[in-house]
């Protein structure tokens, strides 16, 4: 059993007139499967508009399915007497860092989660401690958040969410707001708490380049899963990847131009050292 | 010629004790009809300098200068320089507000004094300059989706013509498709009129696809100003201060490391494809 299990999931948005007649329904989710294994490090691709935020939104029983199921964890979040198990079980990190850090003083901010579930004071500053060294923002536990620079806030957000000890984290576009450094940081410290502590990481960007590292990754489109697999099998696809409006990391796109030119270079090429590779083998 | 900036510096709170030098003594040339890229990592004054030129900061010291003219002279109209000068902050599509898309789109010219029907005309052109469907055209502006109401957003501003467009990071958050589309929009209206476009970006490939001319930005000061091709050049410089140059000019040196004969100067996909294609006498 997979730590979040999605069957047949759908999600309608139904707006209303004044009278409450029915005006229109958006389909977000359109029966959706998807299975995540615990300690995987999975990312969400697809456009604006494809259902990704609508999809990571339902794991944390912010919004719950129209039909189908989905299990996080042995609960299902259609059952509102799980929905706080669930929200401590499966952390949320959203796009944008100052709408999501509240107190004045960072290592507060991190004790907030873990407080707000009862959990006793001592155990709340062990918890803070772990959590902001396990992202490199210890340091600056006594600084104020709005002195920090975007990467650092969202590295205090993810520390919030990793205080209350959640089986799974779920990013929706953490780094969109933020520069190169920055992207980067995030990304690290993600990396980090996936393999050293185990923590299940779901990942939605529109940056290819952050894919490239994860271990399975799913492309989502008017609210289905139309591909997965592992990055380099879904990196070989260029050109269905640009049907769902996506692209490819700079590198596979080169390798991908420069095989319809002719060079024998094999298709899904991540990085920079497999290119050349491939390039010295030419010559 | 259209901006002179002379020995410009701008402090947040000067003369307090959160004084902060946000620009220190730059000195700039900008040419009419010039497509420029302003990089720098967050808080390296890039946002600061584009909002001097249309007059929302005033220099603390140095002067500037918009077609000859000293913007703070007090004779001189900033009314005037802010309808030459369109600006396109950050998420523009959150100010958005009027009842419909095109209404909206209207709200500039109408403020810069045209009659209205000239403000239809310059409304019906911008939209369909940005290729947002007709049938949104008098729809609200918060049915679009986010890409639509991005694109709606730069229609108002580029339904003033300003002589000179600075765009703010126009790209974040959208999808990959949706990012090309607005840059290729931006650029095939710069291509069109001449304007002079300002581009600030975090995305280094981008920046290399698109821009004549790269302004780097630390610590309040121009640190590099050429070609993509001459300030990629220096990328260990631009590490050290949280940039980098595009994946691919990295897997040019990479590959002339690697004891091929390539030119390092590539900073785009098309470039690297030429230049790979060259070595290996394919072209």
């Amino acid at each position: 059993m997979g730590i979040v299990e999605a069957k047949n999931l759908v999600h309608e948005y139904i707006t209303r007139d004044e009278e409450g007649n029915v005006e229109g329904i958006q389909v977000a989710l359109d029966h959706l499967d998807l299975s995540v294994k615990p300690g995987q490090f999975i990312a969400v691709l697809g456009h604006n508009g494809s259902g990704k935020s609508t999809f990571a939104k339902h794991i944390n029983a912010l919004l719950t399915p129209t039909e189908g199921t989905l299990i996080v964890d042995g609960l299902d979040v259609s059952d509102e007497n799980h929905v706080y198990d669930i929200r401590q079980r499966a952390g949320m990190v959203f796009q944008n860092p100052d709408n999501q850090i509240i107190a004045s003083v960072v290592q507060e901010d991190v004790g907030f989660g873990p407080e707000n579930l009862g959990v006793p004071t001592e155990q709340i500053w062990e918890r803070v401690e772990q959590s902001l060294k396990s992202v490199g923002m210890w340091k600056y536990r006594e600084h104020s958040p709005n002195k920090l620079s975007g990467g650092q806030k969202q590295r205090v957000a993810i520390a919030g969410v990793m205080a209350m000890e959640p089986k799974c984290i779920i990013l929706d576009e953490p780094t969109a707001m933020l520069d190169p450094d920055g992207r980067k940081e995030v990304l690290h410290a993600v990396h980090k708490l996936n393999k050293e502590k185990g923590v299940t990481i779901i990942l939605i960007t529109h940056y290819m380049e952050e894919v490239v590292d994860a271990d399975y990754v799913y492309v989502m489109d008017q609210g289905k899963v139309v591909m997965e697999g592992n990055p380099r099998g879904i990196f070989s696809q260029v050109d269905a990847l640009q049907e769902h409006r996506l692209d490819v990391p700079q590198i596979t796109a080169l390798a991908h131009e420069l095989k319809n030119s002719g060079l024998p270079i094999p298709d899904g090429i991540l990085t920079r050292q497999e290119l050349i590779e491939a390039l010295a083998k030419i010559k | 010629m259209s901006f002179i900036l002379d020995k410009v510096s701008h402090r947040y709170s000067q003369g307090t004790a959160y004084e902060i030098t946000a620009l220190d003594n730059v000195n700039l040339k900008i040419n009419d009809g010039e497509f420029i890229g302003i990089i720098g990592h967050t808080g390296s004054g890039k946002s600061t300098l584009v909002q001097h030129l249309n007059g929302l900061l005033k220099a603390t010291e140095g002067a500037i200068y918009y077609n000859g003219q000293d913007i703070y002279d007090k004779d001189y109209d900033l009314r005037d320089l802010r309808t030459q000068v369109g600006m396109v902050f950050q998420y523009p599509e959150h100010q958005l507000f009027e009842e419909t898309v095109f209404a909206d789109v209207c709200f500039g010219p109408k403020n810069q004094g045209l009659p209205e029907k000239d403000c239809t005309l310059r409304a019906f052109e911008a939209l369909r300059s940005v290729g947002l469907p007709e049938k949104y055209y008098y729809a609200s502006p918060f049915e679009l989706s986010g890409g639509q109401k991005r694109r709606a957003a730069i229609a108002g501003v580029l339904a003033m013509k300003p002589a000179v467009l600075i765009l703010d990071e126009p790209t974040a958050g959208l999808d990959p498709k949706g990012r090309d589309e607005i840059l290729d929009l931006i650029a095939e209206t710069h291509a069109h009129y001449g304007n002079t476009v300002i581009l600030v970006s975090h995305s280094m490939e981008d920046v290399a696809k698109y821009v004549d001319r790269i302004i780097v930005m630390n610590q309040g000061s121009v640190m590099l100003d050429g070609a993509p091709r001459d300030v990629f050049h220096h990328y260990k410089e631009l590490e050290e201060i949280g940039l980098a140059a595009p994946q691919v000019t990295y897997l040019m040196h990479e590959m002339r490391e690697a004891g091929m004969d390539v030119s390092t100067e590539p900073t785009t996909v098309d470039e690297a494809k030429d230049a790979i294609l060259r070595m290996l006498g394919r072209k």
